[in-house]
C-alpha cells in the first residue's frame, strides 16, 4: 500500500489513440486486434509509418487555439476535457485552483523548432519571419499550460519529461500532488506529437530502429522475431485523479485505484536498456503496493519492438516473475498502435483497464514467429476471457537515458 | 493590385486569423477589434502576413493605422498598388 493512508482513484480517462478516441472505441479495437497504422509523408524523410490520431480537433479548441497552439498542446486539451467530462466534473470556481494538470512528455519543442527552421528557410533565414508564437509553443509546460488556458484552470500544472517512461511518470506525479494535499483533483497522464518531427524519426532511422513493412499495420510488432524496430505515433490519455475520500463524497464512477508505483535509472547507457534495473522498478512498484510478484495478474509490457528493448524487458520479467508461483497474464499494446512515446504508459494501461470489469484480455498484436527470446509463459497472443476479473495490473514504461517507470492499479475494492 | 484587390487580400489575412467567422460584413469604419474578437497577438499576426505574403513592412508605430478595414485600406494601398 501507498504510504500514506489515503487512496488515490482513477475517476475519468480521456484518451485519443490512432486506433480510437475513446476507451470504449480503443478498448473494442484491442479486443477485436485492429491495428491502425498509415503512411505519411514528412519532409527530408519522405514516406514513414506513423500512428496519426484523428480526433474532433474544434470539439473544445476555436481554429485560432488550434493555429497559435502546439499538437501536443491540442491532444492535451481533448484527452482533458474528455477525461472531465467523463469524470462528472466541471470546472467552478470552488474546484479551479485545486485541480492540477500534470503531463509526462517525451520531448517538446521540437516540432515548433523544425517547423519555424523551415519557415525562415524560405526567407533565405531572415529570423524577421520567425513567429512570435515560438516561445509560449516551445517552453516546456506548454501542453498542460494550454489545458490550464482552455478550461480555466488556476491550481498548478507542469509537464515532466521522462522519455518514453512520461505517461506513468505524469500519473505519479498526479498521485504525489493528492497525497501532499496540493491538490483535490489531478488530470495526469502522457501526450505525444512526435510524429510531427521529421527528427525523431531520422533519430531512429540513424539507429538502425525505424521499423518498415510493406503493410503499415503489420509494421509495429513487439516480441515477433521478424521484427524491425519502432513505428512513431502520436497519442494522448489523462485520467482523472482524486483521493478516495473525494470521489465516495461525490459518488464518482471510479476505474480503478492506484496501488503502487516506482522510477528508478538505469544509470548505465544513452540508448541501452538495462534488465537489473528494470527488474528492480518492478519489484520496488510490487513491494510499495504491498503485494507479491504472483499477485499480479497482468503485465502490460513497454515492448517497442527493437530487439534489444523486447529481449532485454523479458529477461527482467523472468528474473521477478520466474520464481513465483504464479506468471502473470503478458501483453503489449505497440503491435496495435505504434509507440505513442510520452503517451504509451497512460494510453497502454487504459487499454486494459477494462479487464477489472470484463475480465477479457487483449493480446498481443502481430507476433506471427515469436522471438524465442521472448518466450513467457502466459503470452497472450490472442484475446483471452479470464472467466473471472482482474485484480491487479503492473505497466511497464522505459525510456531512453535508462528511464524506469513502473505503475500498480488495482480493482477498486470498498474496504 | 487594385483597391478592391487590396481590401480582399486583407479580408483573406484576418479571416485566417480570426478564431471564427468571417468578417467580410464588418463596419468598415469602426474598430475591428470592436467587432471581431481579435487580441494584440493577432495584429502581430496580421502584421507578419502582410510581410510574408506582400513583402511589406509595418512599423510599430504604425499599427493604429489598422485599426479599421477602411484606414488598413487607406495605409496600404499606396504600399500595395505596384504589386
Amino acid at each position: 500500500m501507498l504510504k500514506n493512508s489515503e487512496r488515490i482513484v482513477i475517476t475519468g480517462i480521456g484518451l485519443t489513440a490512432p486506433n480510437g478516441n475513446s476507451l470504449p472505441e480503443f478498448r473494442d479495437n484491442l479486443l477485436n486486434k485492429r491495428a491502425k497504422i498509415e503512411n505519411i509523408s514528412l519532409r527530408y524523410i519522405g514516406e514513414v509509418h506513423a500512428g496519426v490520431c484523428r480526433y474532433d480537433v474544434l470539439k473544445y479548441q476555436n481554429k485560432r487555439d488550434v493555429r497559435t497552439g502546439t499538437r501536443a498542446g491540442s491532444i492535451s486539451i481533448f484527452c482533458a476535457n474528455e477525461a472531465f467530462g467523463d469524470a462528472g466534473l466541471k470546472i467552478s470556481d470552488e474546484n479551479r485552483s485545486r485541480t492540477g494538470v500534470f503531463i509526462g512528455i517525451t520531448e517538446h519543442g521540437n516540432v515548433e523548432t523544425e517547423n519555424e527552421i523551415f519557415n525562415i528557410s524560405q526567407f533565405k533565414y531572415d529570423v524577421k519571419f520567425w513567429n512570435h508564437y515560438h516561445n509560449p509553443r516551445t517552453v516546456a509546460n506548454n501542453p498542460a499550460g494550454e489545458v490550464t488556458v482552455n478550461m480555466g484552470i488556476t491550481g498548478p500544472h507542469y509537464c515532466l519529461g521522462a522519455a518514453c517512461a512520461a505517461g506513468n511518470a505524469g500519473i505519479i506525479q498526479g498521485v504525489q500532488q493528492l497525497l501532499l494535499g496540493e491538490v483535490d483533483i489531478a488530470i495526469a497522464g502522457g501526450v505525444s506529437e512526435s510524429i510531427h518531427t521529421f527528427g525523431i524519426f531520422a533519430g531512429f532511422k540513424s539507429q538502425g530502429a525505424l521499423a518498415w513493412h510493406k503493410d503499415p499495420n503489420k509494421a509495429s510488432r513487439p516480441f515477433d522475431k521478424d521484427r524491425t524496430g519502432i513505428v512513431v505515433s502520436e497519442g494522448g490519455c489523462l485520467y482523472v485523479l482524486e483521493r478516495l475520500s473525494d470521489a465516495k463524497k461525490r459518488g464518482a464512477k471510479i476505474y480503478a485505484e492506484i496501488s503502487g508505483y516506482a522510477m528508478n535509472s538505469d544509470g548505465t547507457h544513452f540508448v541501452l536498456p538495462n534488465p537489473e534495473r528494470q527488474a528492480e522498478c518492478m519489484q520496488k512498484a510490487i513491494r510499495s503496493a504491498g503485494l507479491q510478484p504472483e499477485d499480479i495478474d497482468l503485465v502490460n509490457t513497454h515492448a517497442t519492438g527493437t530487439k534489444a528493448g523486447d529481449i532485454q524487458e523479458c529477461e527482467a520479467l523472468r528474473k521477478v516473475f520466474g520464481g513465483g508461483a504464479k506468471f502473470p497474464y503478458i501483453n503489449n499494446t505497440k503491435g496495435f498502435i505504434g509507440h505513442a512515446m510520452g503517451a504509451a504508459g497512460t494510453l497502454e494501461l487504459a487499454g486494459n483497464i477494462p479487464s477489472f470489469t470484463d475480465g477479457l484480455l487483449h493480446p498481443c498484436m502481430n507476433v506471427d514467429s515469436l522471438d524465442p527470446e521472448c518466450e513467457l509463459p502466459n503470452l497472450l497472443l490472442d484475446t483471452f476471457d479470464t472467466g473471472g476479473r482482474i485484480g491487479s495490473i503492473l505497466n511497464n514504461s522505459f525510456g531512453m537515458l535508462g528511464i524506469n517507470s513502473v505503475l500498480i492499479v488495482k480493482r477498486f475494492a470498498d474496504s | 493590385m487594385t483597391r478592391e484587390e487590396i481590401s480582399a487580400a486583407i479580408i483573406s489575412i484576418i479571416n485566417d486569423i480570426l478564431p471564427e467567422g468571417d468578417c467580410s460584413g464588418v463596419d468598415p469604419d469602426k474598430k475591428l477589434r470592436d467587432q471581431l474578437e481579435l487580441d494584440s497577438m493577432d495584429f502581430l499576426d496580421i502584421v507578419m502576413e502582410l510581410r510574408k505574403k506582400y513583402g511589406i513592412e509595418v512599423p510599430e508605430a504604425d499599427y493604429p493605422q489598422l485599426a479599421t478595414l477602411s484606414s488598413c485600406i487607406i495605409y496600404l494601398e499606396p504600399r500595395m498598388k505596384s504589386l
